[in-house]
C-alpha cells in the first residue's frame, strides 16, 4: 500500500473526511492550527462546511446546531479553548449528542505555553464540565493510529450518541509519520430519527434539549447517562501491552509519553530488567482489568505523564493497592527523556523508593 | 359564523407558562401565524434561549432546539450551515441575547448568516429574578438596582437594533412593539418579512420586540402596556432600521 507522509495535525482532519465528517467549526490555537488549515482547504474539495468561528464557546455551540441537526461534525482546540468548549460539552452530553472534539493539549495552567503537555487528562476524562457525565477519550500515540481512530471516534459518538474526544499532545500533532490512507474505509452512518432537521413530513417535531426542569426527570437523565457509560466500558475498552508476559515493572503511560516509555523499557531489558509498558487508548472507560492482570506478576508499576499526575490515580485505582503505583512526570511543556525513566526504572527494580 | 382567529397550526396545544399579561405570549402567536401563512412549517428549525422564553420548544409545531444562555445564534448557525435550505431562526431576550450572548449574536449578524432572529426586550431578567438587562433603562428599579439604574454605576442601556444595524451582514433590522393591537399587527408584518427575507437567502434578519414584563416590573398588565409605550418607547425608537432594498 502506498504511504503518505502527513501532519498529526493533519491527519486528524483526512481522517475526519475519510469517516464521512463534512463540518468542521473551530477557532485557531496552537498547536492545532494546522488542523483548521488543512480543513480550510479540503472541506471546500469534498463538499464540506469550514468555518472560523469567532471563539471556541461559539465553535462548540455551532457542532451542538450541527449535530442536532443530524451531521457527523468536527471541532478541534488545545487546552486553554478546551476550557472555553466545557460549557458547550456538558450540553452536548445532556441532549444527547454526537459529535468528535480533538484537544492537543499544551502547557498550563492559564495561557501556560504551546508546548506539548498531558495535562488536560481530567477535564476530558472527568466530565470537565457541570453535571455528571463522562467523555469517551481516544489517546493515539502516532499519525497512523490517529487516522484509524477517527472513523472508531464517529462510530462510537454516533453509536451512544454522546460526544468522543480525541486526545493528543502538541508532539502527536506537530509530527510528520508515514500513513498508509486506503486503510481507512468510508464507513455506513447510522439513521438519525432523533435529528431536529425540519419535520419534512414527520407528524410530531423532534426537540433537542438538555432541560430536566422536574428533579424525577433529570435523575431520569442521568440514570440513562450512566446505563450507557456501563455499556461502554463493557464494550469499548482499549488498550495496547508492549513486553508485558513478564514484566517486573510496569509502565503505564498514554500517548507521546507510552512511546518514549516503549524505548525507555527496552532499554530497561538490554539491562536485564523486565519492563514493560501498558498504554492505555481509551482513557474513559479506562482498561482497569489489564492493571489488575498486570499486578499478580508485577513488583510494582511505574505511571509517566506529562503532567504532575494525572492518569495515575486512574492506574491506583485499578491497581487497587495490589502493587506499589509510582509516578514520573514533567510538566509545562517538559517532555520526559527515555534516560531519565530508565534511571527511574533501574532505581525500582533495585528496590528503592517504596 | 365566520371564523376570524384560530389558534396557528405552528403552535402546539400547550398551554403558555407565562405570567398574566406578558407579551411573550403574542409573540409567540405572531411568529407561528407567520409560518403558518409562508407555509414553512415542515422544513423550519426553532433554536430557544434560556429565560423566560426556554420552554418554547414546547409551544411551536416545528422541530426545535434548547440553547444555552446566549449560545442561539451559533448553535442555529450550526443548524443553517449544515442544511441550508431549512428555515432557521432564533427566539431569545435581552439577557439571553444583549449580555451573555453579545458576541454570538454580533458575529452571526457580521457573518451574514441567513437566519432570523426574534429578540424580545423587556429591559429586564424575568426568569431569574427581575435583575438588571443590558437593556435596563436609565433609573429603573430592578433587584440588583434597588435605587434605579445608575450610568455611574452600571453604565448605559444598550441598543441593539441600532447596533446591528452597522453590520453589513444584517439585511434586515427592526424594532416593533407588541403594547396595543395596531402594534401587534404591524410587528407581525416586520417578523414575515424577517422570515421572507431568509426565504430570499439575501442574509440576517432581526426583529427587535418591545415586551412587558409585569411581574417584575411590579406593575399591572395594563399598568405594564402604558410603561412600555411611554418609557421603552423614547428610547428605543420603533422603526425599520434596515431593509434588503437599502443594502443594494
Ligand atoms: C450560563 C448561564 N448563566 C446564567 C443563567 C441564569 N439565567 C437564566 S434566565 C436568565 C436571564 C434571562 O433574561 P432574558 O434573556 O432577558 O429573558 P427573560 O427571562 O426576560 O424572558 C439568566 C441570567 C443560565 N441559565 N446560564
Ligand atoms: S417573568 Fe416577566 S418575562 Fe417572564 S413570563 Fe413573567 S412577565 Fe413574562
Amino acid at each position: 500500500m502506498k504511504k503518505v507522509l502527513m501532519k498529526g495535525n493533519e491527519a486528524i482532519g483526512e481522517g475526519a473526511i475519510r469517516a464521512g465528517c463534512r463540518h468542521f467549526f473551530g477557532y485557531p490555537i496552537t498547536p492545532q492550527s494546522e488542523l483548521p488549515h488543512y480543513l480550510a482547504k479540503r472541506m471546500p474539495e469534498v463538499g464540506g462546511v469550514f468555518l472560523q468561528a469567532e471563539s471556541e464557546v461559539s465553535a462548540i455551540n455551532m457542532v451542538y446546531g450541527a449535530a442536532g441537526a443530524g451531521v457527523r461534525v468536527l471541532t478541534s482546540s488545545s487546552s486553554p479553548g478546551l476550557s472555553l468548549m466545557q460549557e458547550g460539552i456538558s450540553y452536548l452530553v445532556g441532549a444527547e449528542l454526537p459529535c468528535v472534539i480533538v484537544n492537543v493539549m499544551r502547557g498550563g495552567p492559564g495561557l501556560g505555553n504551546i508546548a506539548p503537555a498531558q495535562s488536560d487528562y481530567f477535564q476530558s476524562t472527568k466530565g470537565g464540565g457541570h453535571g455528571d457525565y463522562k467523555l469517551i477519550t481516544l489517546a493515539p500515540a502516532s499519525v497512523q493510529e490517529i487516522i484509524d481512530l477517527m472513523a472508531k471516534a464517529f462510530d462510537l459518538s454516533d453509536h451512544y450518541r454522546t460526544p468522543v474526544m480525541i486526545l493528543g499532545d502538541g508532539i502527536l500533532g506537530q509530527m510528520m509519520e508515514p500513513v498508509e490512507l486506503d486503510k481507512v474505509q468510508e464507513v455506513k452512518q447510522a439513521e438519525k430519527s432523533w435529528a431536529a432537521s425540519g419535520m419534512r413530513g414527520r407528524s410530531t417535531p423532534n426537540i433537542i434539549n438538555s432541560l430536566y426542569i422536574v428533579p424525577e426527570d433529570c435523575e431520569e437523565l442521568n440514570k440513562r447517562l450512566f446505563a450507557k457509560y456501563h455499556e461502554i466500558s463493557q464494550k469499548e475498552k482499549m488498550w495496547e501491552e508492549y513486553r508485558l508476559e513478564d514484566a517486573e515493572v510496569v509502565l503505564a503511560a498514554f500517548g507521546t509519553s507510552a512511546r518514549i516509555c516503549k524505548s525507555a523499557a527496552d532499554k530497561a531489558r538490554a539491562k536485564g530488567i523486565k519492563a514493560g509498558v501498558i498504554r492505555p487508548i481509551t482513557l474513559w472507560p479506562f482498561p482497569s482489568e489489564v492493571f489488575q492482570r498486570a499486578a499478580k506478576s508485577a513488583r510494582c508499576f511505574l505511571t509517566v505523564e506529562m503532567s504532575m499526575g494525572q492518569m495515575v490515580e486512574d492506574v491506583r485505582l485499578a491497581v487497587n493497592g495490589a502493587k506499589p503505583v509510582h509516578f514520573y512526570g514533567r510538566s509545562g511543556g517538559m517532555v520526559p527523556m527515555v534516560n531519565d525513566i530508565l534511571a527511574q526504572i533501574e532505581k525500582l527494580a533495585s528496590g528503592g523508593e517504596q | 359564523m365566520k371564523k376570524v382567529y384560530t389558534r396557528p397550526k405552528a403552535l402546539t396545544d400547550k398551554p403558555f407558562h407565562y405570567c398574566p399579561g406578558c407579551t411573550h405570549g403574542i409573540i409567540h402567536r405572531l411568529v407561528a401565524e407567520v409560518i403558518d401563512e409562508l407555509n414553512i412549517a415542515d422544513n423550519t428549525v426553532g433554536v430557544c434561549p434560556v429565560g423566560c422564553a426556554v420552554f418554547a420548544y414546547n409551544y411551536f409545531n416545528v422541530d426545535m432546539f434548547q440553547a444555552s444562555h446566549g449560545r442561539a445564534p451559533a448553535v442555529a448557525t450550526g443548524i443553517k450551515r449544515s442544511l441550508p435550505d431549512r428555515v432557521v431562526f432564533t427566539y431569545q431576550g435581552d439577557g439571553d441575547l444583549a449580555s451573555i450572548g453579545t458576541a454570538e449574536i454580533i458575529h452571526a449578524a457580521a457573518r451574514g448568516e441567513k437566519l432570523t432572529t426574534i429578540f424580545v426586550n423587556n429591559a429586564v431578567y424575568g426568569m431569574t429574578g427581575g435583575q438588571m438587562a443590558p437593556t435596563t433603562l436609565l433609573g429603573q428599579i430592578t433587584t440588583t438596582t434597588p435605587k434605579g439604574r445608575d450610568k455611574e454605576q452600571a453604565g448605559f442601556p444598550v441598543k441593539m437594533a441600532e447596533m446591528l444595524t452597522t453590520l453589513e451582514g444584517a439585511v434586515y433590522v427592526a424594532r416593533v412593539s407588541v403594547h396595543d393591537p395596531i402594534h401587534v399587527n404591524k410587528a407581525k408584518r416586520v417578523i414575515k418579512e424577517a422570515f421572507e427575507v431568509q426565504l430570499r437567502g439575501e442574509g440576517f434578519a432581526l426583529v427587535e420586540v418591545l415586551s412587558t414584563c409585569p411581574t417584575n416590573w411590579g406593575l399591572s398588565p395594563k399598568e405594564a402596556l402604558k410603561w412600555l409605550q411611554e418609557n421603552m418607547i423614547p428610547y428605543y425608537p420603533l422603526g425599520i432600521y434596515k431593509s434588503p432594498a437599502e443594502v443594494k
